[in-house]
């Protein structure tokens, strides 16, 4: 069985977050993590390759520094890794990353997909699903558990009132949730596997089905208007100890023409 | 020459810290204050390969090398010296002369269980008359048949009890050299579980409280004869030898004491405020760090070369990296107790309380001066190398 796992590399939330002024995440001058839910994606995959036995290839687009989250899978245990990186490409919203993730998806070889539910910076939750309608194939999201039976993959799904039980014929694509796996480490024989291993790396030309005028900012039907980080609160005032306190609140309100 | 660390040491630092951030730190304070061997630590690191780093991939190893094995323990005891400390013993002394003297046969039979973690290994030189002058040595080994026969016993052995494979150094006769009697001295692999093998006294410690220091005592206890390791009567250079890289794992684990114990306490002096204002902005807290940060770095290139010597050795099999060892630990050896002792001192009352990790990290770097050599015995390594 052959497997494709998109991966995203994404901001730390621990390092802070920095925009260009466009409004789009500045990616090169923040600390990065595998998003999380594509991590428990890739550790499901793992888990049916250590079962069942399967080639596992993980893929992502970004720039030429998102080969760190593709050498960090194969240190995992993933086999091989494929980047999507061209400057045409960049300022892709989820249109144009789907658009442009399903081009190179044309060209690689898949029983399964499986990709994170959604990714920690923008949280959108739609490339996965549009992926599979790009490709035409049946789609099956928030995934909790994952088995496979002959030539199709039975999945438990999180609902907000349960879970749904779903069969699906491969070729599929499955959404992963986080909370699906506590995804393995790194083994230090893998890292050096992994930095050996060479990384494919295909650029607009080699997308396969795909229209200029789907990809990169310009192909991209979202505009942001503004982004910011998060704003701190100011320390706020304290009323002097021998103050009213409803008298004095009320006299700041009215002060801020607020009453 | 470039002190800028390849990719793959990037993310082995990171592989680490992080296995040490989320499975080691947990249990740290826990282990220490029950005397309780982490069995379960060593589970996971068994499973992440973390006991076979610098273990050749045809024998059950990760394929790394010495240096990724160093950054292992360092990052280990930044978090937990006695986690370090298991996993310096196991590998350093016990696997590595296994590695570097044992027969196809021993290789086969022990290193792919000792590499993938299954079994744990340990080492016993040390006996109660008997640490660094080996001459002392009272254990017995006699052939009989096809069997050795083992009596006597060693002390302070870590993995004491927890181990399963045991590289035992014993006399096996008496030699002439230069028209002196001197004992005949050997290098044996024992099993856990071999009749007449057993344990006495679990050493009660000041630190490094969650390893199984133990006594092992050996009455008649019979070995096959294919388990002496290396050539009859070359025991002493063995276990000279095994304990120069021993010492690069000590060096390690004293580095990354010196280091948490920094870390930990960086974190602490900006948030503690005195007279209105955090400690950080008090010129002797910042001279202090100052120079514990300088000791640090310094300790660390002293062991980072030591390792990057020894991976040249298991290239060429002729490069010494004796000199290094010593000089690594010893400085590393001392750094941590400097630093440590200065962390608790910077942490006021709060330092000398068990609930603040650099009290546990004081107690623990003490031992890093004394065991697999003391520190006066570095330098008798180093001054001995450069007065020859």
């Amino acid at each position: 069985m052959k497997i494709v796992v998109c991966i995203k590399q994404v901001p730390d939330t621990k390092g802070g977050v920095k925009f260009n002024p466009d409004g789009t995440l500045d990616r090169g001058a923040m600390l990065t993590i595998m998003n999380p839910d594509d991590k428990a994606g890739l550790e499901a995959a793992l888990r049916l390759k250590d079962q069942y036995g399967a080639e596992v290839t993980v893929l992502t687009m970004g720039l030429p520094k998102a080969a760190d989250v593709l050498q960090e899978a194969i240190a995992m245990g993933a086999d091989k890794g494929v980047l999507v990186t061209d400057r045409v490409l960049g300022g892709a919203d989820t249109w144009a990353t789907s658009t442009t993730l399903a081009g190179a998806l044309r060209k690689l070889e898949y029983d399964l997909i499986i990709t994170g539910r959604q990714a920690i910076d923008g949280d959108t939750a739609q490339v996965g699903p549009q992926i599979a309608e790009h490709l035409g194939l049946p789609v099956i999201s928030y995934a909790q558990e994952i088995k496979l039976e002959n030539d199709s993959i039975v999945v438990k799904r999180q609902y907000d009132d349960g879970y749904h039980m779903l069969k699906a014929k491969l070729p599929c694509l499955i959404t992963a949730l986080s909370e699906l796996n506590e995804p393995r480490y790194m083994t230090p024989g893998g890292i050096f596997k992994a930095v050996e291993t060479e990384i494919t790396t295909l650029g607009r030309a080699d997308l396969v089905d795909v229209d200029d005028s789907n990809i990169g900012l310009n192909g991209s039907p979202t505009k942001i208007a503004k982004a910011s980080d998060k704003v701190k609160k100011g320390q706020g005032e304290m009323a002097p100890e021998d103050a009213d306190p409803v008298a004095y609140i009320v006299g700041k309100l009215k002060d801020k023409h607020v009453i | 020459m470039d002190f800028t660390l390849d990719k793959k040491y990037e993310m082995a630092q990171n592989l680490f810290r992080e296995f040490a951030q989320n499975e080691v730190k947990p249990l740290a304070q826990e282990i220490d204050e029950e005397h309780r061997f982490p069995r379960e630590t060593v589970e996971k690191m068994a499973k992440y390969g973390f006991l076979g780093i610098p273990v050749a991939k045809e024998d059950g190893g990760q394929g790394c090398d010495p240096l990724t094995y160093v950054m292992c323990v360092e990052e280990l005891s930044k978090v937990c010296g006695t986690t370090g400390v298991i996993v310096s013993a196991h590998t350093s002394l016990c696997v590595d002369p296994i590695q570097t003297y044992g027969t196809p046969e021993q290789k086969a039979k022990y290193l792919p269980d000792l590499a993938s973690g299954k079994k744990l290994g340990a080492f016993g030189l040390t006996e109660p008359g008997a640490g660094t002058d080996a001459q002392g040595q009272q254990t017995k080994a006699v052939l009989d048949g096809d069997e050795w026969v083992l009596n006597g016993s060693k002390c302070f052995i870590t993995n004491g009890k927890e181990a399963d494979v045991y590289i035992v150094i014993a006399v096996t006769g008496i030699v002439e050299k230069r028209g002196r009697k001197m004992k005949e001295i050997s290098a044996f692999i024992v099993d856990k579980g071999t009749p007449g093998f057993t344990f006495g006294t679990k050493e009660n410690k000041m630190g490094i409280c969650a390893s199984s220091t133990y006594e092992l005592i050996f009455t008649d206890c019979r070995i096959p004869k294919d388990n002496l390791l290396g050539q009859k009567g070359k025991g002493f250079g063995i276990a000279m030898h095994t304990l120069d890289g021993g010492r690069i794992g000590i060096a390690a684990q004293a580095l990354g004491l010196a280091e948490g114990a920094l870390e930990t306490t960086i974190n602490y002096v900006k948030e503690r405020k005195q007279f209105g204002r955090s400690i950080a902005q008090f010129q002797n807290t910042q001279f202090v760090l100052a120079d514990l940060a300088t000791k640090v770095e310094a300790a660390k290139l002293l062991v980072y070369k030591a390792a990057m010597k020894k991976a040249q050795y298991q290239q060429d099999h002729k490069t010494s990296y004796s000199v290094e060892a010593a000089m690594a630990k010893l400085y590393a050896a001392e750094a941590a107790m400097e630093v440590t002792t200065k962390c608790v001192q910077l942490h006021g009352g709060y330092g000398y309380i068990k609930e603040y990790d650099v009290e546990r990290m004081m107690r623990d770097a003490k031992i890093t001066e004394i065991y697999e050599g003391t520190s006066e015995v570095q330098r008798m390594v180093i001054s001995a190398n450069i007065l020859n």
